[in-house]
């Protein structure tokens, strides 16, 4: 029978059914952080439990550590060392391998995982973090929970999971210049709504995609948790392959060549069927910027704020709400709007790809008067692989500060943040109220977009900085 | 964990769509590396006149005397998108609620909802909608949340059927400890794995 790359995953995986209809399935990799892996690690030493394989499981320090230079456990957010010292203690307890705050191996764990060949094609991998979605990018399973069902999948390297739905989004057409998965992503949160992928393994597939290099496949992928999606996958072509080769925890020797035979026969089937297709026309994509505090409140950068009571995603009254918490009025245009603050940064948008486009916009200018702009680099190896290129100095002379790696102000965990009511312009993938500090005001949007408008201060159009 | 079986209790309306748990817990409520001490961070956002106090906002539905003793939230689609943080449920759970009806949740957070005793109810969002504008209508009513016959029941003798997967509802039934559920089986894994490794060599790291 004809199978689609989820279905060859799932059933390669699948142990048994359980008795409520879940299937046991075999996880292949254990990812944890300091911010919701700690707690998973110390309730499962509490409770006497061991981690089955520890060999496949691995802990970096990402989500609250600092980002300025110089920085050690000591956090600006209050409690922040806690956290740093108890995922230290457990995982040297448990033996797992943790990627610690001097690591040069260090970063936000959906950027470290596949640049260390942790993530592989036809494996499932969870991590207690809803973004691990992106990491399905490079044609694995995989998908984010919470902390016991990390502790479950430490303690027996399974997971009961009831079998989600299929659904194909093929995406066709050209992008056109200075448009980018980001936007492509946010497009098709515009499209097709916030419970989009309900239910659903999302395979994205099509012309588009494949055009897509790898970093832009993460970037896609890394919102198919916004999409409401179970996960997201992309079928893994010889780029993906060559991507792998010889990075430290990718297969070698003679396990490298068995590998790549069976990573080519993932992909769907011709004929294989998907509960749910959808199309999308990639052609016709602009840059996106967000307008409200769902990420599927977005339009086209030149568009204006919709009216509320206009047909649109989700309720009337929500939309009414995110109004008011962006004070913004219908009929304003997105471009031209003043911004306080730009950050470039997150798992969705911080890989060596990202700031070299936005590094390209902002050589030679200058951030306006007034606005805040931050870079932090998503693992200590795009840092250094930026500062060999020089990418470092152009955000340094352009006024960007050039942080250390880590999640940082994508969200405001009680350190550092923006200000109340501040308006910022930032890279990142959530918009919700108080998201990145009390009271600010996110637009989110690609880094090239992020750029230009750092420089404009105000949201401006990356195609027209394009030089 | 404790089963589930059915409750009658004080339900409260919030009929937002696309509550995060952002929302339910922010990250600066999250202070200590514990499943503990969150229920005075739920919805700290809104709960609260102002962020960083404790002064109540009379204007949220839970700071109402009528809903003192909720167990029951009746709340909006896509409820518990966001950050995978369990500590959102953890919040819920400690502040007293056990069971929470909307038309449709986040998926991992509802996996983290049955992981601790908490039951995700889905209704269709006109019955939703119905149900938390009687509550608002007359606040302190209670609802029956019946696992058991898979129904919530209104004070006008209005019974609804609620959907929850068969595995979601027979672990809050049972209130068992999942992990140990599944180290019965751990046989059965390690057979698996064992096979697995010849045929898959390359997916499993030289320890």
């Amino acid at each position: 029978m004809s199978r689609t790359i989820f279905d060859k995953i799932w059933d390669q995986h699948r142990i048994k059914q359980m008795p409520g209809g879940a299937d046991l399935i075999l996880i292949d990799r254990v990812l944890l952080h300091e911010r919701t892996g700690g707690v998973a690690l110390k309730s499962l030493i509490e409770r006497g439990r061991a981690v089955l394989a520890p060999e496949r499981a691995f802990a970096v320090m990402d989500h609250i550590v600092d980002t300025f230079p110089g920085r050690t456990d000591r956090t600006t957010m209050p409690t922040g060392t806690d956290f740093i010292r108890a995922t230290r203690e457990a995982a040297r307890i448990t033996g797992i391998r943790l990627f610690d705050l001097d690591d040069p191996a260090q970063g936000i764990v959906h950027v470290i995982s596949p640049e260390l060949g942790i993530v592989l094609p036809g494996t499932t991998l969870i991590c207690p973090d809803s973004h691990t979605c992106s990491q399905g990018a490079l044609g694995a399973l995989a998908w984010g929970i919470g902390s016991t069902e990390a502790e479950h999948a430490l303690a027996t390297s399974t997971l009961r999971v009831n079998r989600p739905k299929t659904m194909r989004v093929r995406i066709d057409g050209r992008l056109a210049s200075g448009v980018t998965a980001k936007d492509l992503a946010l497009a098709l949160l515009g499209r097709f709504g916030v419970g989009g992928g309900a239910g659903h393994v999302v395979e994205y597939a099509g012309s588009a995609v494949e055009a897509l290099d790898i970093e832009g496949r993460l970037t896609l992928c890394n919102m198919a948790t916004e999409f409401g999606a179970f996960s997201a996958i992309i079928a893994p072509d010889e780029a993906i392959f060559a991507y792998l080769e010889g990075r430290p925890f990718a297969p070698s020797g003679a396990c490298w060549g068995a590998a790549v035979r069976a990573w080519r026969e993932l992909s769907s089937d011709e004929d294989a069927a998907f509960d749910t297709e959808l199309a999308f026309d990639a052609a016709g994509v602009a840059p996106m910027v967000s307008w409200g505090t769902s990420p599927q409140l977005v339009v086209p950068i030149d568009g204006a704020v919709p009216d509320p009571t206009d047909p649109g995603p989700g309720s009337i009254e929500s939309r009414t709400r995110a109004l008011a918490y962006m004070d913004l009025a219908p009929g304003t245009k997105l471009a031209g709007l003043p911004v306080d603050a730009a950050f470039i940064g997150s798992c969705t948008n911080s890989r060596l790809s990202d700031l070299r486009r936005a590094a390209a916009i902002l050589e030679g200018r200058k951030v306006a008067p007034g606005v805040k702009a931050i870079c932090v680099p998503g693992s200590t190896r795009v840092k250094r692989q930026a500062e060999a290129e020089g990418l470092h100095e152009v955000f340094l002379e352009a006024g960007f500060e050039w942080r250390e790696s880590g999640c940082s102000m994508c969200f405001f965990a009680g350190g550092e943040s923006f200000g109340a009511h501040e308006r910022v312009i930032s890279s990142t993938n959530r918009n919700f109220e108080s998201r990145q500090g009390p009271g600010t005001r996110t637009h989110i949007a690609s880094p090239e977009t992020v750029a230009a408008s750092a420089v404009a201060g105000v949201i401006a159009d990356p195609r027209e900085a394009v030089r | 964990m404790e089963p589930f079986t059915t409750l009658t209790a004080v339900a409260a309306p919030l009929l937002r769509d696309n509550i995060d748990t952002d929302a339910i817990i922010p990250s600066r409520e999250m202070r200590t590396v514990s499943k503990k001490g969150l229920a005075a961070g739920l919805f700290s956002g809104w709960r609260y006149a102002a962020i960083g106090s404790r002064d109540p906002d009379p204007d949220f539905v839970l700071n109402d005397p009528a809903y003192a003793g909720a167990q029951i939230l009746v709340t909006g689609a896509n409820f518990g998108c966001g950050s995978s943080r369990e500590h959102a449920v953890w919040a819920l759970a400690e502040y007293g609620f056990r069971a929470i009806i909307a038309p449709s949740f986040n998926p991992i957070f509802r996996g983290n909802c049955v992981a601790n005793g908490v039951v995700p109810a889905v209704l269709p969002g006109s019955l939703v909608e119905k149900m938390a504008a009687g509550l608002a209508a007359g606040p302190g009513r209670t609802l029956t949340v019946d696992l058991v016959a898979q129904r919530i029941d209104g004070p006008a003798q209005e019974s609804h059927r609620f959907q929850i997967d068969p595995e979601s509802r027979d672990a809050l039934l049972a209130g068992a400890d999942p992990i140990d559920q599944t180290l019965r089986l751990i046989r059965d894994i390690r057979a698996f794995i064992d096979v697995d490794r010849k045929t898959r060599s390359w997916a499993y790291p030289k320890g």
